[in-house]
């Protein structure tokens, strides 16, 4: 189909010309050839030596502790307040929820990096309104909660509308049913609502941990007001460091290589845990 | 306005009939409904308080933004001070960040939702050789992390000759996996394939069945995918960031990224950054908010059943 050619040109061109030769960079490594009269450099084969090498880091297990540090912190926090929200917005008596829809919608609208610029701001301890000078946002915990907070406010509005969208699709037969049955609207929301929207949960919840897994522009953007986060503090930054920094290639496109391997996995793995849970709750 | 919106209208009319046939209970347990509310206005407040915050700094020069009460608003005139200083800062290129900025975003956000509605269509409504392998390849291509894919790409383009230019940062945006998914499970829903036979039997061409009668009915759809391929873009940092060396081809998170950055710490800009971060939050959020009786997230929530 011709109305399919651009996209697939543009995909293969863009995206999977790219990934195939960041897995031709993974298993090359330069090697310096020529001896006493001047040296040469080339590109010969490296086996898996890239992924090894990556592998033997402890600096980048590191950096993928710390990746998933947040993402404990972040995914189960967002999922939380953007069911929380999409409920009480649904809530029958529920005042003014326009306005508040709209409120929590509005992060969204403001990019990663102005976000994460604006919290540095309410972070630093000179120019905190929210107790900077008393509370280490930059500390060694206390870095974890402030990324995973801006990651989290950049997304939580999102996430409750397609909650509350999903929460509105279901039929309102059941509820008045329910309330026939004597049912309080908490349990209602509970045990109706909540398990009717599972797909939809288990959706944005693989959303969230793809979004941890390439976890990028917060702590990089957080970076230059604060000593905590180095430069490989997250596996992407890592990186991001080795190929452009470091002018490591090849070992950069191994430790990405490896990342995309782990994301696959997570990925699967959310997604049969969310398989499960919506087939259990349908029964 | 206030039922009408995000969710489609309908709503409305069907929650207040609901409404009355329960009638008496709800007078019978007005209290509880405090609780969501207040949940709600907690809520609110954590969204909106740092945006306040920002316009409250804003109106500080930068000695005042380190020794008066962090959230009382500063009458010295500095707010216009930062205003001028932004503007005017390095010969004006925080406008042309601005301006770059659009490009970027309303350029690659029209032509790649153009491009996924286009694919989605006709994933959607026609079933050829390869169209579901395509469909798959597409999607498993969300998994890619976007550092991965920007060595290469910054190889590729290096090799003919468009890194650092306009094209190196839009290029690489115009398909979107995510947008294409979208727009084929809206195109599923919303095309009927009715009106598709229908217009084939007064003999329209497939190319005219699609841009007369699918990117019609589509229409709806493709504006939140335009919104969100602009969101896309306007976030994405790591592009620009290893693409571009120019600073005059800088969007604007780069630019303000690299005000910053040379200062390692020292607050020497943070007033002319807070008045920055100022002027690119508010155009975009009242854009967005009013425009969000167009956004049509169900489709996102929709495409889950399917």
């Amino acid at each position: 189909m011709l109305l399919v050619a651009p996209a697939v040109l543009l995909l293969v061109l863009f995206t999977f010309a790219p990934a195939v030769y960041a897995f031709v960079l993974s298993v090359l490594k330069v090697q310096v050839t020529g001896g006493l009269l001047g040296t040469s450099t080339a590109q010969v084969f490296a086996g898996f030596e890239n992924y090894v090498d990556t592998l033997a880091d402890p600096e980048f297990w590191d950096s993928l502790g710390r990746m998933l540090i947040i993402a404990v912190i972040g995914v189960p926090a967002t999922l939380f307040f953007a069911t929380l929200f999409a409920l009480c917005l649904d809530a029958n008596r529920a005042r003014l929820t326009g306005i508040w829809r709209l409120a929590i919608f509005l992060p969204y609208a403001v990019p990663g990096v102005i976000a994460s610029l604006l919290w540095g701001f309410l972070y630093l301890p000179a120019t905190s309104p929210i107790g900077g000078q008393f509370i280490d946002y930059f500390g060694n915990t206390g870095i974890f909660f402030a990324v995973a907070n801006v990651a989290t406010w950049g997304v939580i509005g999102f996430n409750m509308v397609v909650l509350f969208t999903a929460v509105r699709a279901i039929p309102k037969e059941i509820f008045d049913a329910a309330q026939i049955d004597g049912a309080s609207e908490l349990q209602i929301a509970l045990r109706i609502k909540l398990p009717m929207i599972a797909p939809a949960l288990s959706m944005v919840a693989l959303f969230s941990v793809i979004g941890a897994l390439q976890l990028f522009n917060e702590p990089t953007t957080l970076k230059p007001l604060t000593n905590a986060i180095s430069s490989t503090w997250v596996p992407l930054m890592r990186v991001y460091s080795d190929a452009f920094v470091n002018n490591n290639i090849y070992g950069g496109a191994a430790s990405a290589f490896t990342l995309l391997v782990m994301t696959v996995a997570a990925t699967v793995l959310v997604n049969v845990i969310g398989n499960r849970i919506s087939k259990r709750s349908a029964r | 306005m206030t039922q009408a919106t995000i969710d489609g209208r309908g709503r409305a009319a069907r929650a207040s009939i609901g409404k009355d046939a329960r009638g008496g209970r709800e007078q019978a347990r007005r209290a509880p409904g405090l609780v969501p509310t207040i949940i709600l206005i907690v809520g609110s407040l954590y969204c909106v308080l740092p945006v306040l915050w920002i316009l409250i700094a804003s109106t500080k020069s930068n000695g005042e933004l380190f020794s008066t009460p962090p959230l009382l608003p500063s009458f010295s005139g500095s707010f216009w001070d930062n205003l001028a200083g932004i503007l005017t800062y390095d010969n004006g290129i925080w406008l042309r960040w601005a301006l770059n900025t659009v490009i970027y975003a309303v350029g690659g956000g029209l032509v790649s939702t153009l491009i996924a509605g286009a694919a989605g269509y006709a994933l959607g409504k026609y079933t050829f050789w390869g169209s579901k392998t395509i469909f798959r390849t597409i999607v498993a291509a969300v998994l890619l992390p976007p550092v991965l894919l920007a060595v290469p790409q910054y190889l590729l383009l290096a090799q003919v000759g468009l890194t650092n230019t306009y094209w190196s940062v839009l290029l690489p945006q115009l398909v979107s996996p995510f947008a294409i998914y979208l727009c084929k499970i809206y195109a599923e829903a919303s095309v009927p394939d009715e009106i598709v036979e229908a217009a084939r039997i007064d003999g329209a061409s497939e190319w005219r069945i699609f841009h007369s009668v699918g990117l019609r009915l589509m229409f709806p759809a493709l504006i939140t995918v335009f919104l969100i391929q602009f969101i896309a873009v306007w976030n994405n940092f790591l592009l620009p960031f290893v693409m571009l060396s120019n600073n005059e081809l800088y969007p604007l998170t780069l630019g303000m990224y690299g005000m910053i950055m040379p200062t390692g710490g020292q607050p020497n800009q943070y007033s002319l950054v807070i008045a920055g971060v100022l002027l690119s939050i508010v155009p975009l959020a009242i854009i967005f908010l009013s425009l969000q009786r167009f956004w049509k997230i169900d489709l996102l929530s929709g495409g889950v059943k399917l």
